[in-house]
C-alpha cells in the first residue's frame, strides 16, 4: 500500500495519539485502564486489513529506531577528545545539559548548535548532566559512564530509563553525589534496590514515580539501605497534616496512663 | 436500533420452526432474515441509539442470528461436525510443549523466516492451565556466572533479550510488556575448596563479557552485613544483568506475540508419531536406519478423539517429559550400547520452593545468594518476605510422580543452613510452599539441542536442568537457526547436540543449584 507522505504523516499522528504501546508508558501504571480503550478508527482499519497492521508495525519500529539513533554511540571520539568531551558531546547531542568543573552549564542553543569551544575541555572533569526529559536509554548511558568524576545526575522525566539502567550506575560510585529520578514513568522500587552500591550519595529525589508501588515504604527502606543519604520525594511523614489527630491506639493509651 | 427491527426478527424466529425442512418458502426466509439483518437498510447509521438503551440489542441480534445459522443446513464445504477444538489436518513444524522453550522457537522460527507465512507453527500443549510446568513454577532467576563459555554466551543474550522486550514482543495496541525484573544480582559463595574453581569461572565469565566481580570475606561483611562469613572464602558477584523476573508475564508476552504473528495454538497431547524409515550404507558398510516423523498424532484432553497432524519438523520441548516424548518417536529403542539404543536421559526431578517471613531479615539490597551448602535464598517483594530452597543431593531425591512439598525437608535441610549463613533467619515463619519440576538431564545437567541423529526431522531443546528460563529466548533463536539454515549462526551449540550422549563426552556445567 503505497501511503503518501501527507497520509503518513496524518497517521502517525493518529497513532502517537491513540495507541498505547510503546508510547502509551502509562500503560505500566495502569493497566486495566486500558482494558476500556475505545476503538479509534486505525485499530478498527488494523483488526481487519493486514496492510494496516503491517504499517502501523513500521512506525512503532520507526518510533524505535529513532530513539536507538538518537542514543547511537560517539565512543569513537574518545580516542581523541578524551571521556569528558566525549561524554558532554553526547549529552549535548541529546538536548540536555552538561557543566564543566569551574564552568558555567552548556547547552545546545535552539537549533541544536553545540559550541566548538567544547573541543578545548578535554581535561577538564564534568561535574553535573542534567539529561531531563531527554530520550536517554541504556546504550546511551554507556557516554555518561564515562564520565568518572560526575557529581550530579538529574535523570528527571526521561520515558526510557528503567530498572536496567539503575543497575548500571554502579561505577560512578565513587564520585556521585546527588541523582535525581522523579518522574520517571518506567523506573520501579525494584530497580532503586540497586542503587546501594552508590555509597557516597547524599541526596536522592524520588517523587512522582508512577511505577512504584508503596512509595513510602520504599523511601523508609532506601533510607535504610543508604544511611548517609538524604532521601527526598516520597516521604512517609509528608501525608500527614500539621495537628492531625493521633490513632485511636495512641489516645486510648494517653487516657489510660492519665487515668491510672 | 429502532424498534421495528426488533419485531422483523421475533417474527423471522416465530416463522423458523414452522418453516423448517420447507423448500421455497427457506428461501423466502433466508431473505427476509438477511434483508432484516442487513444494516443497510435501517434508517439510522451504524452506532447511533435512540437515548440510551440497556437492553443489548446487538448482542441479542448477533445471539438470534447464531442461532437461525445452526438450524439452517449449512454451505457444501462446511464439516460434517465442529472441528474448532482440534488442531489443523496440515502443519509444517509442530512443537510438542507450550511453556517458555517451546514458545520461544515458535518466535524465532517466525521471526527468522525467508518470507513472511512462510511456516506454519503449532505449539501443542497438554495443560492449558500450565499447572505443572516448570516455566510458571520456577523462581525466575537469570544469571551469567556458568562455568562453561557457551552457556554465558546464552545468558547474556538472554539478558539482552530481556532487556529490549518490548522491541522483541512488543505487540501494536498492547500494553508494554512488565517483567517485573529485580536488577539485584547472584552472589556465589564458595568455601577453601572451591574457591579456586570460582576464581577461574569468573575469569571466564569476565572474557565472555559478563560484568561479575570476586569479593573476599571482609568485603562481603562490609557490604552485607547480614552474612556470616565463617567458612566462605571467595565469593562471586553479578553486578549487572543478573536477577530475577516474572515468568508467567513471559510466557503471556511470548504467547501474545506469536497469536499476532500468526502461530497456532491446540491443546492436546501428542500421542503417536508416525515415521517413515529409510535405509543408508555407511563408508564401513554398516546399515543405518533413518526415521522420519511425518504424522503426529494429537488426542484430546478426556476424550479419545486424536488429530493426525501432517508435518514436516517435529521440536521436542516438553521439558520433563520430553524422555517421553522422545520414546514415542522410537528414541532409545534399540539394543544397548548402539545409537538406535540411547535414550534422551532427561527425566523429571521435583525441587521445592519455600516462601517465609522474617521481619529482621536482610534490606532491599539483597542479591540471590547461593550458599556453599547449595542453599539459596532471595527476597520477594517489599515486605520482608524471602524465598528459597535446597538441591537435594542424589540420596534424597524427591519422588517425582506428583508436585506435593515436604516441608520436614526445610526443617531438617535447608533452616539450619540459612540460619548458619544468615543470623537473622534463626526468627523465621514459613508461609507458603511450592514445588516444581527439573528437567534434569542425568548424564551432564546440560542442555540438548539441535536433531537427533537418527530421527532426522526431531529437534532437541531440553534438558536444561533448572536453568531453563534464562536460556530460553537464546535456545529458541539456536534451534531456528538449525532449522532454517543448517547449523547454528550466532552461538555455537554443537556441545549441545544429542550425539555427546553416544560418544560419551559429558559437556558438565557445575555451577548448578
Amino acid at each position: 500500500m503505497a501511503a503518501p507522505r501527507a497520509f503518513q504523516r496524518l497517521v502517525a499522528s493518529e497513532l502517537c495519539k491513540n495507541s498505547r504501546g510503546l508510547q502509551g508508558l502509562s500503560g505500566v501504571v495502569a493497566p486495566e485502564s486500558n482494558q476500556k480503550k475505545k476503538r479509534t478508527l486505525l485499530q478498527f482499519l488494523s483488526d481487519y486489513f493486514y496492510d494496516m497492521e503491517a504499517l502501523r508495525e513500521y512506525l512503532l519500529r520507526r518510533q524505535i529506531l529513532k530513539v536507538q539513533r538518537k542514543n547511537r554511540s560517539f565512543l569513537a571520539l574518545k580516542e581523541h577528545y578524551g571521556p569528558y568531551v566525549t561524554g558532554a558531546y553526547f549529552v549535548l547531542k541529546l538536548g540536555g545539559a552538561v557543566k564543566f568543573q569551574g564552568q558555567e552549564w552548556m547547552r545546545p542553543s535552539k537549533h541544536g548548535w553545540i559550541s566548538p569551544s567544547i573541543g578545548n575541555l578535554h581535561s577538564v572533569p564534568v561535574e553535573a548532566v542534567d539529561v531531563s526529559g531527554c530520550v536517554i536509554n541504556y546504550e546511551g548511558l554507556d557516554h555518561i559512564l564515562l564520565l568518572k568524576e560526575l557529581r550530579s545526575l538529574s535523570l528527571q522525566r526521561c520515558p526510557h530509563v528503567d530498572d536496567w539502567c539503575l543497575a548500571r550506575l554502579y561505577p560512578l560510585a565513587g564520585s556521585l553525589q546527588e541523582l535525581s529520578l522523579a518522574g520517571c514513568p518506567r523506573v520501579s522500587e525494584r530497580g532503586l534496590a540497586c542503587l546501594h552500591h552508590l555509597q557516597n550519595l547524599r541526596r536522592l529525589d524520588i517523587s512522582d514515580l508512577p511505577a512504584v508501588s508503596h512509595p513510602s515504604l520504599t523511601h523508609i527502606l532506601l533510607e535504610e539501605m543508604l544511611p548517609h543519604c538524604e532521601v527526598v520525594g516520597a516521604g512517609w511523614a509528608q501525608d500527614l497534616q500539621p495537628g492531625d489527630t493521633p490513632s485511636p491506639v495512641q489516645s486510648s493509651l494517653q487516657s489510660t496512663a492519665h487515668s491510672s | 436500533m429502532p424498534p421495528w427491527r426488533g419485531k422483523v426478527i421475533t417474527k423471522v424466529v416465530a416463522e423458523c420452526g414452522a418453516l423448517r425442512g420447507s423448500g421455497s418458502e427457506k428461501l423466502m426466509f433466508r431473505r427476509a432474515l438477511q434483508r432484516g439483518l442487513r444494516p443497510g437498510l435501517s434508517f439510522r447509521r451504524l452506532g447511533t441509539r435512540r437515548g440510551g438503551s440497556t437492553l443489548d440489542w446487538d448482542g441479542k441480534v448477533a445471539e438470534i442470528r447464531k442461532k437461525i445459522q445452526s438450524a439452517l443446513p449449512g454451505d457444501t464445504w462446511d464439516p460434517l461436525y465442529d472441528t474448532s477444538h482440534l488442531p489443523p489436518e496440515h502443519a509444517d513444524v509442530v512443537v510438542v510443549g507450550g511453556g517458555v522453550i517451546g514458545l520461544s522457537v515458535a518466535y524465532w522460527l517466525k521471526k527468522l523466516e525467508k518470507k513472511r507465512d512462510a511456516i506454519r507453527v503449532l505449539v501443542v500443549e497438554r495443560d492449558s492451565t500450565y499447572s505443572k510446568a516448570s516455566t510458571v513454577l520456577s523462581v525466575g532467576g537469570i544469571r551469567q556466572q556458568f562455568s562453561l563459555p557457551e552457556n554465558i554466551q546464552l545468558s547474556l543474550f538472554s539478558a539482552n533479550f530481556l532487556r529490549n522486550i518490548n522491541e522483541y514482543l512488543g505487540v501494536v495496541d498492547a500494553p508494554p510488556v512488565d517483567l517485573q525484573f529485580n536488577p539485584s544480582g547472584y552472589l556465589l559463595l564458595a568455601s577453601d575448596k572451591d574457591a579456586a574453581v570460582l576464581e577461574n569461572n569468573v575469569k571466564v565469565q569476565r572474557q565472555e563479557g559478563a560484568k561479575v566481580c570476586l569479593m573476599s570475606p571482609e568485603h562481603l561483611r562490609t557490604k552485607f552485613p547480614w552474612i556470616n562469613t565463617e567458612g566462605v572464602a571467595l565469593a562471586s558477584y553479578g553486578m549487572e544483568g543478573e536477577g530475577w523476573f516474572d515468568p508467567w508475564s513471559l510466557l503471556q508476552a511470548f504467547r501474545l506475540k506469536l497469536q499476532s504473528m500468526g502461530v497456532l495454538f491446540s491443546q492436546g497431547e501428542v500421542t503417536r508419531f508416525v515415521t517413515s524409515s529409510t535405509s543408508m550404507e555407511t563408508s564401513s558398510g554398516e546399515q543405518v536406519n533413518l526415521k522420519r516423523i511425518y504424522e503426529v498424532h494429537v488426542k484430546m484432553d478426556n476424550s479419545l478423539e486424536y488429530q493426525p497432524v501432517e508435518c514436516a519438523i517435529v521440536i521436542n520441548a516438553a521439558g520433563a517429559w520430553s524422555g517421553q516424548v522422545a520414546e514415542l518417536a522410537g528414541i532409545g529403542m534399540g539394543p544397548p550400547g548402539t545409537l538406535q539404543g540411547i535414550k534422551l536421559p532427561v527425566e523429571p526431578r521435583k525441587r521445592y520452593v519455600y516462601v517465609w517471613h522474617c521481619p529482621q531479615g536482610p534490606g532491599l539490597e539483597t542479591p540471590l545468594v547461593a550458599d556453599v551448602s547449595r542453599v539459596y535464598f532471595r527476597r520477594e517483594g517489599l515486605g520482608c518476605n524471602y524465598l528459597g530452597g535446597r538441591s537435594p543431593t542424589e540420596e534424597e531425591e524427591p519422588d517425582p510422580t506428583n508436585l506435593e512439598v515436604d516441608h520436614d525437608f526445610f526443617q531438617d535441610k535447608v533452616w539450619p543452613h540459612l540460619a548458619t549463613r544468615v543470623p537473622a533467619f534463626n526468627n523465621l515463619k514459613v508461609q507458603s510452599a511450592w514445588a516444581g519440576f527439573y528437567d534434569y538431564n542425568t548424564f551432564d545437567q546440560n542442555g540438548v539441542v539441535g536433531p537427533h541423529p537418527l530421527v532426522v526431522n526431531m529437534y532437541f531443546a531440553t534438558g536444561f536442568s533448572g536453568h531453563g528460563l534464562q536460556h530460553a529466548p537464546a535456545v529458541g533463536r539456536a534451534v531456528a537457526e538449525m532449522v532454517l539454515e543448517g547449523h547454528f549462526q550466532t552461538i555455537d551449540m554443537s556441545p549441545f547436540l544429542f550425539s555427546r550422549f553416544y560418544l560419551e563426552e559429558k559437556f558438565q556445567e557445575r555451577n548448578i543449584f
